[in-house]
């Protein structure tokens, strides 16, 4: 059998609509493999394997009937459980949403119904989007598929481990301080944050609205470009989504960094940054200036500050998104017993949520109650400020910026989760990108004994062009093979 | 109410995390309330590295966009009210059924 | 107990109006028609809070509360922010109302202006723009009911927020600012104070060398003088024992109708206001605000100095007739349909008024229009009834809504015209007595009693001036007689 598992999304359509390949057939061992493989590595907690199967049927029979057909025809797709599927339960990885379906769909999951794109069913993630190594899941932790002792990276950790195992050929993410880059970086696979307003928010279930989008982790940067293409588009029901014009960052996979300026940014390579991740990242930026461009090293200062102002900021914002799971209108609700009102609404919260969220929410709070708004919030929102105005800066001398995802290889499974301390350093250089709202990417760029390295690459708002351009090149002068493993 | 408090220094008593956690609607067990004030004195006190930072004179960046005026029209859209109040946990009659309130 | 005088106490107010005129929420596309509404059928997964929805501003709730401002004399801001207020309770979705905030960065919709009530101004602190919590209910009370029903309908409706400083001196001033506020309200068009719950508000009152306390929970304008006063004798009695105010939220029990003191852990609230991520800021330019104030209609300040030019009428009436914009329109809509507004503006402000405050209500809740005043008016005219009787008409009119002339022939309270009728009647009382009229034949004065018989014997039907005329004419006829 062919392994259609291995292919790019975007030799996938093709086939499909050149009626080579049945959408069916391929969507079929897209779950032969996922029966194989889940059990080891834990990617999804829900599947909807009969919806897809018949999705593929009818995009088959469009095919068929020289119809019309998307972007992403026929194409499995798995989504991350924050983002919510009309009839499909969307549990954010928690006891609180369990059983929760949504009567709506987010607008990307409308932008990828009407592309054709398959939806294989929902991936796990650390609960509400809080964590860095799915680790954090009511429904038990995924593992990395380079290595099972591993933790895959979070919170999109079922996105990107779906996808680096071909359980699903594209899958959405999101990505609030790192969610999409870091799982991507773990994972040996491309995942991109796009720029704050960019793809629209309505739909993904809120952790820290001001930070987050959701964007793509693909095989490669063309499925990057392809899906990202797919998704981005103005939304009146968000609020924070910009009206631009419609792209096809299809175009912009051009192999040429001739003459590109990338800052290597001197705070990306701090002291809790591992020699291996270094020197694969560092031997990135050589192979970059092999192609023509030109690197130089750059301090932004404000970085050191980035790290506690994001979780800052992020807890804030929780406590107050998070307050509406009391259990009244939809969701967890303890049996029906006396207590009164306020009594519920604590016990709910405290059996419907795990520790991670139950300390971000208390954390949050307190930064934002009486006597500490302007020590915490505000003034983790000025810092904010001062970090925008450092890319800023930064971008006037270079087109892009490069630095390590993680500063870590993909850790052991249980190593952090009783330290959270230990475990949020992990994002020190993922949410520089989510204070300043500017687009990221995270491309492969190696192994180090058996375990993958990413480097990130940053652009200013709005040039995902320039990530796509100088990560498709990369990509395609030195791509890093990875072989799917058979797990026998 | 939290008091301000007067050491530099950035931590959280016992009393305050349980009266953060009323705030919050959380109940926690005695075993939680030892776990979480050790943990979070410990990610307090990381915080208390943007203390050095003078931002006297910066703005708060509370929306990265410029975005202004995102408006929409005065039309009645139908919306899923039958589809939502399927899914409430506890009705009764038309209403949703809370806890009692005294 | 003395009576308190009312340069000691300071009372403030915290308006909540819904826009009654919007079709749909301030941040969703649910229709805003919840009245009469079947619970939890006006909901969608926005104003449910439901997780991944977003708010998104209705664009009329903005020019509505502008309007506001500008008719209240307010700084519009340039630049508005949405802030989130934080507590949890079961009325709202989504634990946390969208407001708006004039501390911690926050900037609301307008800072400033004033209401000018009889000559004074109420200074206004701030207006802000917020959603409207669901309802609550129980079987029973809220203290004895096992549980509670929510009803999310409500949720979400487009409120403005209008504080006041504490410039009101009395529970009157305060009910007669909250009714100018209302007329006001009512010529923008914006809202409809006569629907239930669509006006609300709290109110702070010191008595002097007292703490502010703040009353909670008053449904309509008229519980606020009540609630008022009622506070002002327990701070009074409590000074008077030589017992110190303390600052507290009390709130109003209806019912009762006494202010309740809730010292429960709920008064210790700390709301956690924050910018709301999920709005961009509104910038309001100068030309929005030039546009929107010359689409204004008339205000009531306006309006009643065209009533004195436009209708003769003295500021005091024109000033009552304008404190209430049914009233206003009910007059000029029969102004439009009879030539002597001094004449309806005095039925209007002496029997209709008392009739409306015994009740409580507004003249637009009556069954009846303009053209049942006029067509009472038109008969007194013609001589069918007399002004007393017009008076027992109109009560009828009141009560059950049917018009003057059917309300006359049922009754049979014409007019008595027939000279030939009223002649033998006199006739009768003259015979009746003798000595009332040898009495009015000497003393002028003494006609009054055979006037009076007259009027009694008619019940009233008769217009006295031709009674008068007729018994004259008697007189003179016997004392002719008489001298002769
Ligand atoms: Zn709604």
């Amino acid at each position: 059998m062919p392994s259609y598992i291995e292919l790019p999304a975007y030799e996938i359509v093709k086939r499909i609509k050149d009626q080579e390949l049945m959408a069916e057939d391929y969507i079929a061992s897209l779950y032969e493999r996922i029966k194989k493989v889940e059990k080891d590595i834990h990617a999804y907690i829900t599947l909807t394997e009969d919806l897809a199967l018949k999705k593929a049927r009818e995009i088959d029979k469009k095919v068929k009937q020289r119809e019309k057909t998307g972007r992403l025809c026929g194409v499995g797709i798995a989504i991350k459980d924050n983002i919510c599927t009309r009839g499909i339960r969307t549990t954010c990885a928690s006891h609180m949403l369990e059983d929760f379906v949504p009567p709506y769909d987010a607008t990307v999951i409308s932008r990828i119904k009407d592309e054709d794109g398959v939806i294989m069913g929902k991936a796990n993630m650390d609960e509400f989007a809080m964590g860095s190594s799915t680790e954090f899941s009511y429904f038990g932790p995924t593992h990395n598929p380079w290595d099972l002792g591993r933790v895959p990276g979070g919170s999109s950790g079922g996105s990107a481990a779906a996808v680096a195992s071909g359980m699903a050929t594209l899958a959405l993410g999101s990505d609030t301080g790192g969610s999409i880059r870091c799982p991507a970086s773990f994972c040996s696979v491309v995942g991109l944050k796009p720029t704050y307003g960019l793809v629209s928010r309505f739909g993904l279930i809120a952790y820290a609205n001001s930070l987050e989008q959701i964007g793509p982790i693909t095989k490669d940067v063309r499925d990057c470009a392809l899906l990202l293409s797919c998704i981005a588009s103005h939304d009146p029901l968000d609020n924070t989504s910009v009206d631009r014009p419609q792209e096809d960052y299809t175009k912009y996979l051009i192999d040429d960094v001739d003459g590109m300026k990338l800052g290597v940014v001197k705070e990306f390579f701090g002291e809790g940054t591992q020699d291996s991740v270094e020197k694969g990242v560092l031997e990135a930026i050589t192979k970059l200036e092999e192609l023509g461009s030109d690197h130089q090293e750059i301090s932004l200062k404000s970085l050191q500050y980035a790290l506690p102002s994001y979780y800052i900021i992020a807890m804030s914002e929780a406590s107050s998104n998070l307050a509406r799971y009391d259990g009244l209108r939809y969701g967890y609700r303890i049996p029906n017993k006396s207590y009164d009102w306020s009594t519920v609404y604590s016990k709910n919260r405290r059996f419907g949520f795990g520790f991670e969220v139950k300390r971000r929410i208390i954390l949050g709070t307190f930064a934002l109650s009486t006597g500490y708004y302007d020590e915490y919030y505000l003034k983790a929102q000025k810092i904010r400020t001062l970090i925008k105005r450092d890319f800023d800066m930064a971008f006037k001398k270079f087109d892009v910026l490069i630095g390590p995802t993680m500063p870590i290889l993909p850790f052991k499974i249980g190593e952090k989760v009783q330290d959270p301390l230990k475990m949020y350093m992990c994002d020190v250089d993922s949410v520089p990108a989510n204070l300043a709202g500017i687009p990221s990417i995270s491309i492969p760029c190696g192994f180090s004994k058996g375990l993958p390295i990413g480097f990130q690459i940053m652009a200013p708002p709005f040039r995902e062009d320039l990530l796509l351009r100088v990560a498709f090149s990369f990509q395609k002068n030195f791509p890093v093979s990875a072989k799917l493993r058979s797990y026998e | 109410m939290v008091t301000i408090l007067v050491e530099r220094k950035k931590t959280i008593s016992k009393e305050q995390i349980e009266s953060i956690a009323w705030l919050a609607r959380i109940e926690i067990s005695k075993k939680e309330l030892e776990l979480f004030s050790k943990q979070l004195n410990d990610i307090l006190a990381y915080f208390s590295k943007i203390d050095e930072v003078n931002t006297k004179s910066i703005p708060p960046s509370y929306h990265v966009l410029d975005l202004v005026n995102v408006l929409r029209k005065d039309e009645v859209k139908p919306s899923l009210s039958k589809d939502i109040f399927q899914i409430v946990p506890q009705t009764k009659g038309k209403f949703v059924k809370a806890p009692r309130m005294a | 107990m003395s009576k308190i005088k009312s340069v000691e106490i300071k009372i403030g107010l915290e308006v909540h109006c819904q826009l009654t005129n919007l079709k749909t929420k301030l941040f969703c596309s649910c229709s805003s028609d919840y009245r009469e509404k079947e619970p939890n059928t006006l909901i969608c997964p926005i104003c449910m809070g439901m997780p991944g929805t977003l708010p998104v501003l209705n664009e009329k709730a903005l020019e509505d509360a502008i309007m506001v401002a500008i008719a209240l004399n307010s700084k519009i801001s340039e630049r508005m922010l949405f802030f989130r207020k934080n507590y949890f309770y079961p009325d709202m979705p989504k634990n946390f109302q969208i407001s708006q905030y004039d501390k911690a960065g926050g900037v609301p919709l307008a800072l400033g202006g004033y209401i000018q009530i009889n000559g004074k101004k109420v200074r206004i602190r701030r207006i802000q723009l917020e959603e409207d919590p669901g309802k609550l209910s129980y079987e029973g009370t809220i203290e004895s009911s096992t549980y509670a029903l929510v009803d999310y309908n409500r949720a979400g409706i487009a409120l403005i927020e209008i504080v006041t400083e504490p410039d009101m001196e009395t529970p009157k001033e305060a009910r007669l600012f909250l009714e100018k506020l209302r007329s006001i309200l009512e010529h923008l068009g914006i809202s409809n104070g006569s629907l239930e719950g669509s006006m609300r508000c709290d109110a702070n009152i010191s008595l002097r060398g007292g703490k502010r306390v703040e009353i909670k929970n008053i449904s309509s304008f008229k519980e606020v003088e009540r609630a008022l006063n009622f506070e002002i004798t327990r701070q009074k009695s409590l000074i008077e024992r030589g017992i110190a105010v303390g600052q507290e939220t009390r709130h109003w029990d209806e019912v009762r109708r006494i202010t309740i003191s809730l010292r429960t852990k709920e008064e210790e609230q700390d709301y956690r206001y924050f910018p709301e991520p999920d709005l961009v800021p509104v910038i309001i330019s100068k030309d929005q605000i030039k546009k929107i104030e010359q689409s204004m209609p008339e205000l009531p300040d306006e309006r009643r100095k065209r009533f004195i030019e436009q209708y003769h009428l003295s500021p005091q009436t024109a000033e009552i007739l304008t404190h209430s914009k049914a009233m206003a329109d009910f007059f000029e809509e029969s102004a439009k349909l009879y030539d002597k507004p001094r004449e309806i503006s005095n039925w209007l402000t002496v029997e209709f008024l008392s009739y409306l405050h015994d009740r409580g209500i507004e003249i637009d809740e009556l069954t009846l229009s303009p053209k049942h005043l006029v067509d009472m008016l038109k008969l007194i005219d013609e001589g069918i009834i007399s002004r007393k009787m017009a008076r027992s008409v109109l009560q009828d009119m009141l009560l059950t809504g049917k018009m003057p002339d059917a309300i006359v022939k049922e009754k049979g309270l014409e007019k008595i015209l027939d000279r030939e009728y009223v002649r033998r009647i006199v006739e009768k009382i003259f015979k009746e007595n003798p000595q009332a009229v040898k009495d009015a034949i000497v003393d002028k004065k003494a006609i009054n009693y055979l006037m009076g018989q007259l009027m009694k014997a008619t019940e009233g039907k008769i217009d006295p001036k031709m009674a008068g005329e007729i018994i004259r004419e008697r007189l003179s006829k016997l004392s002719k007689f008489a001298t002769s």
